[in-house]
């Protein structure tokens, strides 16, 4: 029997809204499109060899390039998820593996989805008035914990999914064994949910790369190479901020040639975390 | 505490639940590096709360000079000037505000019609792709949108768009002003698209999680497409999408980057949309490493004191709607 | 792979980590003025490749400046708005002229070339007052009755921050205009009164806000109007004549400063006498802790402010910035003789 076909208006309600669905997808793959081809067109013509190479000239002068703004953002990243990764690993085995019901557990996967929502300015303030004010001045270090606090709710939020997607039979199996609880963890419950937990950093590592805000009253920003963190560390955000808000072409120019590396940089972090989840589940 | 106690059914996640649930508790400590695992584990977890805690504790407590000269007509002061060293949050206010509310304005029709589409219109493939496009927007940062939107986007609005929304619309005060393209309403637009893949993805779960059977009795008794999801699956997953609006309104709010470009950076409140505003974020960024003295800073740090009010509040109803509607109707994992 | 992974990550943390030791080389951080940034810059990246001394100077601002050296997270401050004495023996500060330029109103209308704009004092508070609201008044036809000027709603582009170069500018235009006195004042950062105003950071953001915004107008250190390429006006001095902006112009202002009776070097050079005078000049100063705490970071200090004083004019000239002459230098040294002092010692440099 057939359905009783709805009326004419009904129909062309559907098909309209039909319309505006596609519409609409249309115009978020034409935003992405319009944005990536903007910053891909204007950031190709600044990548050479002297921009990965050289430091930056001042205003006037041609060549340099923004070697040591890479190398900074690269020290501070590391840093952070060197800070940051342990942290998130141990929160997540707690809040998967003993916090179903402790009021802990709670408290902390609450207080991990709320910071995962902060603005990271305010990150950034907090970062200064327990780093940059104590010590009397700015520092990478004061920036890779802005970064590590930014990192550690995604990774804890990741870790934990990732580990209990992991079937309790697997680790029945190594307790009946008599192993003690926290070696089936490390060792086989990790072990089983390992791509997911990489994914976790990976998530994490492309979500702070390209943060700019955390880092403007922390790390600052130097024309220099850097020998270590503790002091004021160029990178790549705020020396777009600056180069972009400056009326110099040049450093204008630089100034996308740093976007391009840093999208590029994210997405394909993003991409290959999407990537290694894929392989294992 | 048993399964079942909340849900109408057990669900496989409840029965998983349940087995790492007796696992805790009945799974003795059978070494001493079991007791330390423990503590370690919990620990970390406790980490979180703390730097949560240590925001708050560290905002108020470098704010109080500033709490303390102004009181609560900080508030609702547009004063800012830092020779006579009178500071009001007013226009700060306003602007995080309006810029949020026009990303809202344009993004939520946006977000619900994307879903629509990858759920129940596109082939499973293009759903896939365009899905992973949307995902895409998300992950770029968020001083690349600034570059651009200050490059590109602010000159084709004042080029295109703004004239044409003077020509048709300029009777209304929201369209006055000369089009400079730099503004709140280029502001609100680029916001909309940073918000957009968070709405999308959230509402895109929660139409999926709307059981199958419920949608095709609905189907079955002669309802379109768009019947369906206006009357059933919306209404089924309305507190999961209010969760998401709220998750994308306080990205909105806090975005600081994007905003500082194309904001314009006055400290003004205007009733035009073209007209140049600040934001709480793009004031910190602008004036923070500038502020000379202790009143000054205090007051930045107050403005970042409401900020972190305003999207804690909002982060806590978000939190509060997605987990009755995770809790509810996730079937499996 | 995973363990090779980590120990890698470990390798470069560490690496990164461990190089806490304090630097062989001395490094320099200034912070402060974006007014002598295009020269502070050059002269820092010159000195550097003749001794490899390092200086790392950012352009945030007068106020920036001011409160960074106070606070002492940098080691010297730069700042267009002078302090007073009395703000200095509070601060333990110690204040001197580095180089002077001149600060013009740079514009962005169809049409009208660099220098062919011209403006009296008063007509430019009434701009940035707001009475003045579109480039075809009849204030500005009467000035130029031969350029033409298009119908077109006038933005105003101000600085920000707390900028020595916002000092400069609104104190020439109180001392010119007596509405623009008592409404607005003069400062680092004021409240701006025209309804289409719109902020830059730094000389740079306002420089680069009036390139991008049609029909506006704005005011920069000289340099970034010549370096950027963009339009600026010429300005009516107080001898009545309409003067381009160059450095034989804020030479010929300069000449009437009188550094001798400067308490702390505190002058204002607006609105100076003489027809070839640019009205609207300034001098740019740094300012350092009397008290040195490290030795060796002072002397370092020292030396290079004298480099500069002593083989940086021609690169200071290049950009129309105007040098202090050889007997303010001789006084600038010997207050460093008298007042900068390291472990009670004067600094030998």
């Amino acid at each position: 029997m057939m359905k009783p076909r709805p009326p004419t208006g009904r129909r062309l309600m559907d098909k309209i809204v039909s319309g505006w669905a596609v519409i609409s997808a249309l115009l978020g793959i034409g935003a992405l499109i319009w944005i990536l081809s903007g910053v891909i067109a204007r950031g190709v013509g600044a990548l050479n060899f002297s921009f990965f190479t050289q430091l930056p000239t001042p205003p006037g002068l041609a060549g340099g390039g923004m070697a040591n703004a890479i190398l900074g953002t690269l020290a501070m990243t590391v840093a952070a998820t060197l800070i940051s990764v342990p942290i998130g690993l141990l929160s997540g085995i707690y809040l998967a593996e003993f916090g179903q019901e402790s009021r802990v557990a709670d408290n902390s996967r609450f207080s991990a989805n709320v910071l995962m929502g902060m603005p990271s300015i305010i990150v950034g303030v907090f970062a200064y008035t327990l780093v940059v004010l104590p010590l009397g001045h700015f520092s990478g270090y004061a920036g890779a914990l802005a970064l590590a606090i930014l990192m550690i709710p995604v990774v804890t939020r990741t870790t934990e999914d990732m580990l209990r997607l992991v079937p309790n039979t697997l680790r029945e199996s190594a307790l009946a064994l008599g192993a003690p609880r926290w070696k089936v963890t490390l060792k086989v419950v990790f072990r089983a949910a390992r791509a997911g937990l990489l994914t976790g950093i990976l998530l994490a590592v492309a979500r702070v790369s390209g943060e700019t805000a955390p880092l403007l009253f922390t790390a600052l920003n130097s024309p220099y190479w850097f020998k270590s963190l503790s002091g004021p560390t160029p990178n790549l955000t705020v020396a777009i901020f600056n180069y972009a808000m400056s009326p110099y072409d040049d450093w204008q120019q630089m100034a996308w040639g740093a976007s391009l590396v840093i999208t590029m940089g994210v997405l394909a972090f993003t991409l290959l975390a999407r990537f290694v989840l894929r392989q294992r589940t | 505490m048993g399964v079942g106690d909340s849900d109408p059914a057990p669900t496989l996640r409840d029965q998983k639940n349940f087995g790492l649930r007796t696992m805790a508790k009945s799974t003795p400590a059978t070494s001493q590096g079991d007791y330390y695992f423990k503590w370690l584990t919990a620990a970390a977890a406790l980490i979180t709360p703390l730097i949560m805690a240590g925001i708050f504790l560290e905002l108020v407590g470098h704010s109080l000079p500033s709490i303390k000269e102004f009181g609560f007509g900080f508030l609702i002061s547009q004063n800012w000037n830092p020779v006579t060293e009178q500071f009001g949050a007013a226009s700060s206010i306003f602007g995080t505000v309006m810029s949020t509310l026009i990303a809202m304005v344009i993004a939520v029709p946006l977000s619900i019609a994307i879903a629509l589409f990858l759920v129940e219109l596109a082939q499973p493939g293009v759903s896939k792709v365009v899905g992973a496009m949307i995902e895409l927007l998300a992950a770029i940062p968020s001083i690349i949108y600034g570059m651009w939107g200050m490059f590109v986007f602010g000159p084709f609005m004042a080029r295109h768009v703004q004239p044409l929304l003077q020509d048709t619309l300029g009777f209304l005060p929201l369209f006055q002003g000369p089009p400079m393209g730099l503004g709140m309403l280029t502001a609100g637009i680029i916001l909309a698209f940073m918000i957009l893949p968070f709405i999308c993805a959230i509402t895109r779960d929660v139409f999926l999680l709307v059981p199958n059977v419920v949608k095709e009795s609905a189907h079955g008794m002669g309802a379109t497409t768009w019947e369906v999801t206006y009357k059933v699956t919306i209404p089924y997953g309305l507190v999961g999408i209010i969760g998401a609006l709220f998750l994308g309104l306080g990205r909105a709010l806090g975005e600081t980057m994007a905003v500082t470009f194309v904001i314009g950076n006055a400290h003004n409140i205007s009733a035009s949309l073209f007209a140049p505003g600040n934001s709480i974020a793009s004031t910190l960024a602008n004036e923070f490493t500038e502020a000379t003295d202790l009143l000054y800073v205090s007051s930045l740090i107050e403005l970042g004191l409401v900020l972190f009010i305003m999207t804690y509040l909002i982060q806590v109803l978000a939190q509060f709607m997605l987990r009755r509607m995770y809790k509810s109707w996730s079937v499996g994992l | 792979m995973k363990k090779v992974t980590w120990m890698a990550v470990a390798v470069v943390g560490l690496m990164v980590l461990a190089g806490s030791a304090p630097a062989a080389n001395v490094t320099l951080n200034g912070a402060g003025a974006s007014f002598p940034y295009p020269l502070y810059s050059q002269w820092a990246h010159k000195y550097n490749s003749l001794t490899g001394l390092k200086l790392n100077y950012q352009s945030i601002g007068s106020g920036g400046g001011i409160a960074q050296i106070k606070a002492k997270t940098v080691d010297f401050g730069a700042s267009d708005a002078p302090l007073k004495p009395k703000a200095l023996d509070e601060a333990g500060l110690v204040q001197f002229p580095m180089v002077m330029g001149g600060v013009v109103p740079v514009v962005n209308v169809a049409g009208v070339a660099p220098g062919q704009l011209k403006l009296s004092g008063a007509v430019l508070a009434d701009i940035f007052l707001g009475k003045i609201a579109k480039w075809d008044d009849p204030a500005l036809k009467a000035l130029n009755p031969k350029v033409k000027l298009p119908s077109q709603a006038i933005t105003v582009v101000h600085r920000t921050e707390g900028s020595g170069t916002t000092f400069i500018f609104t104190s020439y235009l109180a001392g010119i205009s007596p509405a623009w006195k008592e409404q607005v004042g003069a400062g680092k950062s004021v409240k701006w009164p025209a309804p289409n105003s719109i902020g830059g950071k730094g000389n740079e953001g306002v420089a680069g806000q009036v390139k991008v915004v049609s029909g506006a107008v704005g005011y920069v250190e000289y340099a970034y109007a010549l370096q950027n390429k963009m339009t600026y006006v010429s300005l009516k001095n107080q001898a009545g004549k309409f003067v381009q902006p160059k450095i034989e112009t804020f030479q010929a202002a300069a000449a009437n400063a009188d550094w001798k009776n400067a308490p702390g070097y505190y002058l204002m050079l607006n609105n100076q006498p003489g027809e070839a005078s640019w009205p609207i000049v300034g001098a740019t100063y740094i300012l350092m802790h009397k008290d040195q705490a490290d030795a060796a970071k002072a002397q370092a200090m020292l030396k290079f402010f004298d480099w500069c004083y002593k083989h940086g004019s021609e690169m200071a000239e290049k950009l129309h910035y105007v040098p202090m002459p050889k007997n303010v230098v001789k006084m600038v040294e010997a207050t460093w003789a008298k007042e900068v002092k390291a472990g009670g010692k004067p600094v030998k440099y």
